[in-house]
């Protein structure tokens, strides 16, 4: 038990000691101190804590004193300058004495994971669609509500918003998610990539002088079937991904090809999710012969091969049998 | 837009550098200072340029074409920078490659591309602008990497944007502003619906987007300069003279 006092009250520390009301083993009892990284003044004084208390309960407490800075909000460190402190880290086996002093941040406001994807992919999904029907003030307005003649443009929605269900699909059934919470500022940002690419692809593609592909049918068909085939590949990576940390025993794997052919995949690379996913999106452009698309392919290809090269590299650090053959996103050549 | 700010990352650098690592091999060195070297001689050119054909014409306008081969020359191989500078202080190339861009965009995308903005006052207010500027920054770092900064030049380097960095964007809007009307009547760098690529750009409208961009950008980089001259002048009494 202790009590974290906010000292604002008095210029002495007012520290409350409590007896234990039942004989416990020999332990001896921390004491956390709390200070403001910034202005280094002490916001919180934490006594008798539990050596076995994580990162994660001493912000709960500390919470209880200031209930503006929910759990998620907190950052704190051992050095103003040093690392972040996990939530399951114990503090007995942090590198301090039994009075350990940290330092607090305010990481502003934050968003799960989930409700971030939530926001970019139906804003994404619904962002086409007011294209695709033509709501007034977009285009001419006497093509207000009309629909394209082109196979290929109604196509192209169902793929675009199967891909965006997909997506939502996967953020609320399969995905697990490490790390817990994002800053606002970055679902402004993200939201804005989103939207704004959706808006700006869906713009051509749905527009009344909207040219279908050179080479007709045989372009739109044999780029729809590639499109299905990288669809179903990223589900199954991301499955299998998923199930990596089913066991949640400490024991840490690579992800292996299965039995699943989409899987085999992990033979050439680290991150098949990412190659299935450009690899859409380069169909998604075939299909339609839209250069928008094909520059939004590009951006995102740019950005997953940056985070396949870092989950590459973790890879490589921490797994001493890890397969040589593998590259990062794309086989056989990074 | 000016590259005023564009050196102060790289003059942090010169300043902090020796302090805190070895800085750049002697090599790296000998090209930095080789092209600091040129692209100020490069600058004097073109501000000797400038004078003599006022002085010949007996007027401001026109002056443009007088040192249009060396204002390009010089402001392209500003890039060259570029790729110097990623090989030191990676930092600060985004900054400085934006301020490179911006004025590569001007001196071909507006005012080489546009034939009719040549003629306009408003081209000589930013050339000037930046052909000062230029001077004084590449010596600036001439002597820095030789270890031997006069004050004068240091003072001058943090002092003299504050009147040249407002000049050049003064007339680096003018001039974009006074090309849109030949722009939008001929339809300059723009496609149209229908094509192949089902792609449109209307580089009309690129460029107002573009003036609208100043509206933000500026006072950053301006009150960047201004907190930086703070910095590096506010600090004479602590320092020798000669860095």
């Amino acid at each position: 038990m202790s009590i974290c006092l906010p000292l604002f009250f008095s210029a002495g520390t007012e520290r409350i000691y409590l007896l234990p009301s039942t004989t416990m083993s020999r332990t001896t009892f921390f004491e956390v101190e709390i200070i403001d990284a910034k202005t280094k003044e002490q916001l919180c004084f934490l006594d008798k804590v539990d050596p076995h208390s994580t990162i994660g309960d001493i912000k709960n407490l500390f919470y209880k004193s200031y209930p503006q800075w929910y759990p998620a909000r907190q950052a704190l460190r051992l050095d103003p300058k040093g690392k972040l402190l996990k939530d399951n880290e114990i503090l007995q086996n942090l590198p301090v004495g039994t009075t350990a002093t940290m330092y607090f941040k305010d990481l502003g406001p934050q968003l799960g994971w989930t409700t971030v994807f939530f926001a970019e992919y139906i804003g994404a999904l619904l962002t086409y669609l007011v294209f695709f029907f033509r709501v007034p003030y977009v285009y001419s307005h006497t093509y207000a509500f009309t629909s394209s003649s082109h196979p290929v443009v109604t196509f192209a929605c169902v793929c675009h918003t199967l891909h965006y269900m997909k997506r939502l699909m996967e953020t609320i059934f399969v995905h697990r998610f490490s790390h817990g919470t994002m800053p606002l500022r970055a679902i402004v940002k993200n939201c804005a990539y989103y939207w704004g690419f959706s808006a700006w692809l869906a713009y051509y593609i749905n527009h009344p002088l909207y040219t279908p592909p050179s080479y007709g049918e045989l372009q739109v068909n044999y780029a729809l079937f590639t499109f299905v085939m990288c669809e179903m590949g990223n589900l199954s990576i991301h499955i299998s991904l998923r199930n990596l940390k089913v066991d949640g025993l400490r024991v840490r794997k690579f992800p292996m090809p299965t039995k699943n052919p989409f899987t085999w995949l992990f033979f050439f690379v680290s991150c098949p999710n990412y190659t299935y996913e450009v690899g859409a999106w380069m169909s998604f452009t075939v299909m339609t012969q839209c250069l928008p698309v094909a520059i939004y392919t590009l951006f995102g290809f740019i950005q997953m091969s940056i985070w396949a090269k870092g989950k590459h590299k973790a890879y490589l650090r921490e797994f001493k049998d890890y397969p040589s053959v593998r590259m990062a996103i794309i086989p056989l050549i990074f | 837009m000016s590259a005023a700010a564009q050196g102060t990352s790289k003059a942090a650098h010169s300043d902090v550098a020796p302090k805190k690592k070895k800085g750049p091999g002697a090599l790296a060195t000998a090209y930095l200072v080789i092209y600091n070297v040129v692209m100020t001689a490069g600058w004097l050119v073109i501000a000797v340029g400038l004078v003599r054909a006022y002085l010949a014409r007996g007027s401001y306008h026109g002056l443009y074409y007088s040192i249009e081969k060396p204002l390009k020359f010089f402001q392209t191989g500003a890039l060259l920078e570029l790729a110097l500078i990623s090989g030191i202080v990676p930092s600060s190339v985004v900054l400085t490659g934006f301020q490179v861009m911006s004025r590569v965009f001007l001196t071909w995308a507006v005012t080489h591309s546009v034939r009719e903005v040549q003629n306009e006052d408003s081209v000589l207010l930013f050339v000037a602008a930046w052909t000062v500027t230029e001077i004084i920054r590449y010596s600036f770092y001439t002597f820095s990497l030789l270890n031997h900064l006069p004050y004068l030049i240091k003072w001058a380097r943090y002092t003299f944007f504050i009147v040249l960095y407002p000049m050049g964007v003064s007339g680096e809007l003018l001039t974009i502003y006074a090309a849109l009307p030949y722009v939008q009547k001929s339809g300059l760098y723009s496609v149209t619906l229908p094509n192949k690529y089902n792609f449109s750009f209307d580089y009309y409208t690129f460029l107002i987007l573009v003036m609208i961009s100043y509206i933000p950008l500026f006072p950053q980089l301006y009150f960047h300069m201004i907190r930086q001259r703070k910095k590096v002048l506010g600090h004479t009494e602590d320092y020798s003279k000669v860095e």
